[in-house]
């Protein structure tokens, strides 16, 4: 008998060798025409490292001691704006994600609370700050607006997610002994969720305290405005400490959500 | 000579437990030993310090004149790839093809990109398919491998540890997750390849009256000594006492 | 005696009680700053410079929008290009990163350590790095996204990579397998769904920045918003905004689509 051969069956379309070699020319042909829009200006590019060389070390450091006052005070700015935005957004999505979650709403309240996750999620902090400070003004007010705004989005459409996959028995049980629907997501919904819950806030704690180092650029409080003439003004030593302090920042609230996990979870 | 000889064996856990307590063993090509035990005598460590997935403490493991000890890098591939292997949860990777998951049997004597571009040597391609019939999953070649039930991904597994043609073969409780009735049928077909291959092979298993059924040797193994070593026929109720601790349950 | 059922034991008691005490002793601490930088006078008139600000951007200008169509693409490009750049980078990372595929224990902290600072900040801020080093444009846009995105893949790769079933693994070791076959064979096949699961991810929440990293220099339609609301063109600005809405709902239905595809193969 012959030796037998055996070949791996193809997976559909795209792992036959048509397949592979239509889709190898689509990201071939999508490269040169997006690489086209691109436009690199190479001048630029040079121009822009030897500025970087310009301005002295010396200078520079002499600038991140004239700056460090204002650094420090931007910094705790924006982790406050992000410290009372995210319960209050939270607080706020809390409703709104029950209302979003279609096994304990209505078809009504559903369609409302979605339409708000949606309509937050769908615009970017930025935007909703350059509003937001048109409105009552530049500072950090603005800030926590913003981030409570874009908390509520987030938070209320995850929110929903973790009731609509919950144990539907347990709330079945709850009822079944006569509670109202209140009683009835405190009793049979939320205990599930919890640890959700608390999971859910420490990310977005963890988003909020990023973002609110960038919607200074409009206005809105925080390190952002600094940062930004740090750039601007090629005083990158200074933008170098304010990255630092920013990535440092963030591990330390990182740690601490990790211990948060660790003991409460 | 002995195609495995084990002196002196002895495996203590990062925990302090200490699981092997110098074990003895020489094993003749041909062999098909159980080794019984109650859980915790040691039984799993001793199978995987022969592959070196158990780093032994103390003691001297010969596999056909070597020893695997002191082996590292290449040279313990090199061995590992003459010692097949079968696994008590399967160890089939999921989403690979029954066909694919056999093939890695022969992984060891194939370069990197052959493997990946799935260019197999032809005599490796046409064992497996043999290895699949006689395993009685020809109808399942192309399927992946999580879509087989227990029986059948335990039947993939020995087919793959047979392709690699090895010297050895070793169980790790191959039967512990599936039903009685599906464990008979693995222990059969196992027992009847390695006969006709006349492979030498180790194998751990709790059910002793399978062990009895299937070996030629029955290995009685407890706190990480040997307490009893031979035929099944002299497995008596109170050899049974020495390596349980309690006499054998009625029926 | 009666028996009492309490809730809690009494260490628990304490310890939520220390947990709500930290948590309003945060809030208070935030909040002084926020309290104190902000020009409350603007408060009262906010809704009515929120209902002047409706009023000045509705209707939205549809003259221009053919005139956004070429942005519209760019922005589609700069999350394109800047996702399959980061693919790039943080494919070998997350291997490196992951604890049961590092080569080396050094190498994985620094992994660990790119992958972190790259998460920490914000794509606007690395959008500042770029435009101070390439000029503003697309590809300043495209290399933030692609920097901010790295860290965020290999994030979650490496947290795919390390949660495997371990078993396969070791059969692969067990019958001599080399290094590079038992990543082919055994932990490739497991972790490619949620690979290109999270590249779909990624794609998405970068089609949601990139379409305002033009705000800060990043190129496309966040270009034309900076210009707009500048020069207070409100009604154009509020055609962009629409037209940022819509592009993010369709890539989060399309990415939708694609995970709920992927998560079943």
């Amino acid at each position: 008998m012959a030796t037998r051969t055996w070949q791996r069956p193809s997976k559909g379309w795209w792992d036959r060798p048509a397949g592979r070699w239509a889709i190898g020319i689509t990201i071939v042909v999508y490269l040169v025409i997006a690489l086209q829009a691109i436009d690199i200006n190479f001048a630029r590019i040079a121009r822009g490292w030897a500025r970087l060389f310009e301005v002295g070390v010396g200078t520079q450091t002499e600038v991140v001691g004239q700056k460090i006052g204002e650094i420090l005070r931007g910094l705790g700015e924006s982790l406050a704006m992000a410290v009372i935005a995210t319960p209050l957004g939270i607080l706020l999505a809390i409703p709104i994600g029950f209302g979003a979650a279609h096994n304990v709403s209505t078809k009504w309240v559903y369609y409302i609370c979605r339409s708000i996750t949606v309509l937050s999620r769908g615009f970017h902090e930025i935007v909703i700050a350059i509003l937001l400070v048109k409105m009552v003004g530049f500072g950090p007010l603005a800030g926590v607006l913003t981030l409570a705004i874009a908390t509520v989005g987030f938070y209320g459409k995850l929110f929903a997610e973790a009731i609509e996959e919950s144990d539907g028995s347990v709330r079945e049980a709850v009822q079944a002994s006569g509670a109202g629907w209140l009683q009835q997501m405190v009793f049979g919904i939320i205990p599930q969720v919890k640890p959700r819950m608390i999971g859910l806030g420490l990310y977005r704690l963890d988003i909020n305290v990023r973002e609110s180092t960038v919607i200074g650029v409009v206005g809105a409080g925080g390190i952002g405005a600094t940062l930004e003439t740090t750039f601007d003004r090629y005083e990158y030593v200074a933008s170098a400490v304010i990255l630092a302090l920013i990535i440092g920042l963030v591990f330390a609230l990182e740690a601490g959500a990790g211990w948060i996990r660790r003991r409460y979870l | 000579m002995p195609i495995l000889k084990i002196t002196g064996l002895e495996k203590k856990y990062a925990t302090g437990d200490l699981a092997l307590r110098g074990v003895d063993l020489s094993i003749d090509a041909g062999e098909i030993v159980a080794i019984i035990g109650p859980s915790g005598a040691g039984k799993s460590s001793l199978i995987r310090c022969v592959n070196r997935l158990v780093e032994p403490t103390a003691g001297s493991i010969e596999i056909d004149g070597i020893d695997v000890v002191s082996l590292s890098g290449s040279q313990l591939r090199e061995q590992r790839s003459r010692i097949g292997m079968i696994f008590q949860s399967f160890a089939l990777v999921d989403r690979l093809s029954v066909m694919e998951n056999v093939l890695c049997g022969a992984l060891s004597r194939t370069g990197f990109w052959a493997s990946w571009f799935r260019k197999f040597a032809e005599g490796d391609v046409d064992r497996a398919l043999t290895l699949l019939e006689k395993v009685g999953l020809s109808d399942h070649v192309n399927k992946r491998a999580d879509a087989l039930s227990g029986g059948q991904r335990q039947r993939v597994g020995i087919a793959r540890a047979l392709l690699q043609k090895p010297l050895l073969l070793l169980a790790d409780e191959p039967t512990a997750s599936l039903d009685p009735k599906t464990s008979k049928e693995v222990m059969t077909i196992l027992r009847e390849l390695v006969t006709e291959e006349g492979l030498t092979t180790i194998v751990n298993l709790h059910d002793v009256p399978l062990a009895k059924a299937c070996a030629t040797r029955i290995v009685g193994l407890s706190a990480g000594k040997v307490v009893f070593d031979g035929p099944p026929s002299e497995l008596t109720e109170a050899v049974w006492e020495t390596i349980y601790g309690e006499p054998e349950m009625a029926g | 005696m009666m028996k009492t059922w309490q809730k809690r034991n009494r260490g628990e008691a304490i310890r939520s009680w220390i947990g709500w005490m930290i948590f309003i002793i945060a809030l208070s601490a935030a909040w002084a700053p926020i309290a104190r930088e902000t020009q409350w006078e603007f408060l009262p008139t906010a809704p009515r410079e929120g209902i002047d600000l409706l009023s000045r951007m509705f209707p939205p200008k549809w003259s221009i929008f053919p005139t956004l169509l070429k942005p519209l693409m760019d922005t589609i490009h700069i999350a394109t290009l800047g996702t399959g750049l980061a693919v790039v980078l943080a494919f070998p990372l997350c291997w490196l990163a992951a604890g049961n595929t590092t080569p080396h224990k050094s190498l994985r902290y620094l992994a660990l350590f790119i992958i972190a600072s790259s998460r920490s900040i914000s794509s606007f801020i690395w959008a500042f790095v770029f435009v101070m080093i390439v000029g503003p444009g697309m590809l300043a846009g495209i290399l933030a996204i692609a920097v901010r995105s790295v860290g965020f893949m290999a994030k979650l790769s490496y947290e795919a990579i390390e949660e495997i079933a371990p078993e396969p693994v070791e059969a692969l070791e067990a019958m001599g397998a080399s290094r590079a076959q038992v990543r082919a064979f055994s932990i490739l096949p497991q972790v490619v769904p949620a690979m290109l699961g999270i590249c779909v991810f990624r794609w998405d929440i970068n089609v949601r920045e990139s379409a305002v990293i033009g705000y800060v220099g990043g190129g496309g339609l966040g270009l034309l918003l900076n210009s707009a609301i500048n020069a207070l063109y409100w009604r154009e600005a509020c055609l962009i905004l629409l037209l940022v809405f819509a592009l993010v709902l369709i890539s989060e239905a399309v990415s939708a689509k694609l995970r709920a595809r992927i998560a079943e193969w």
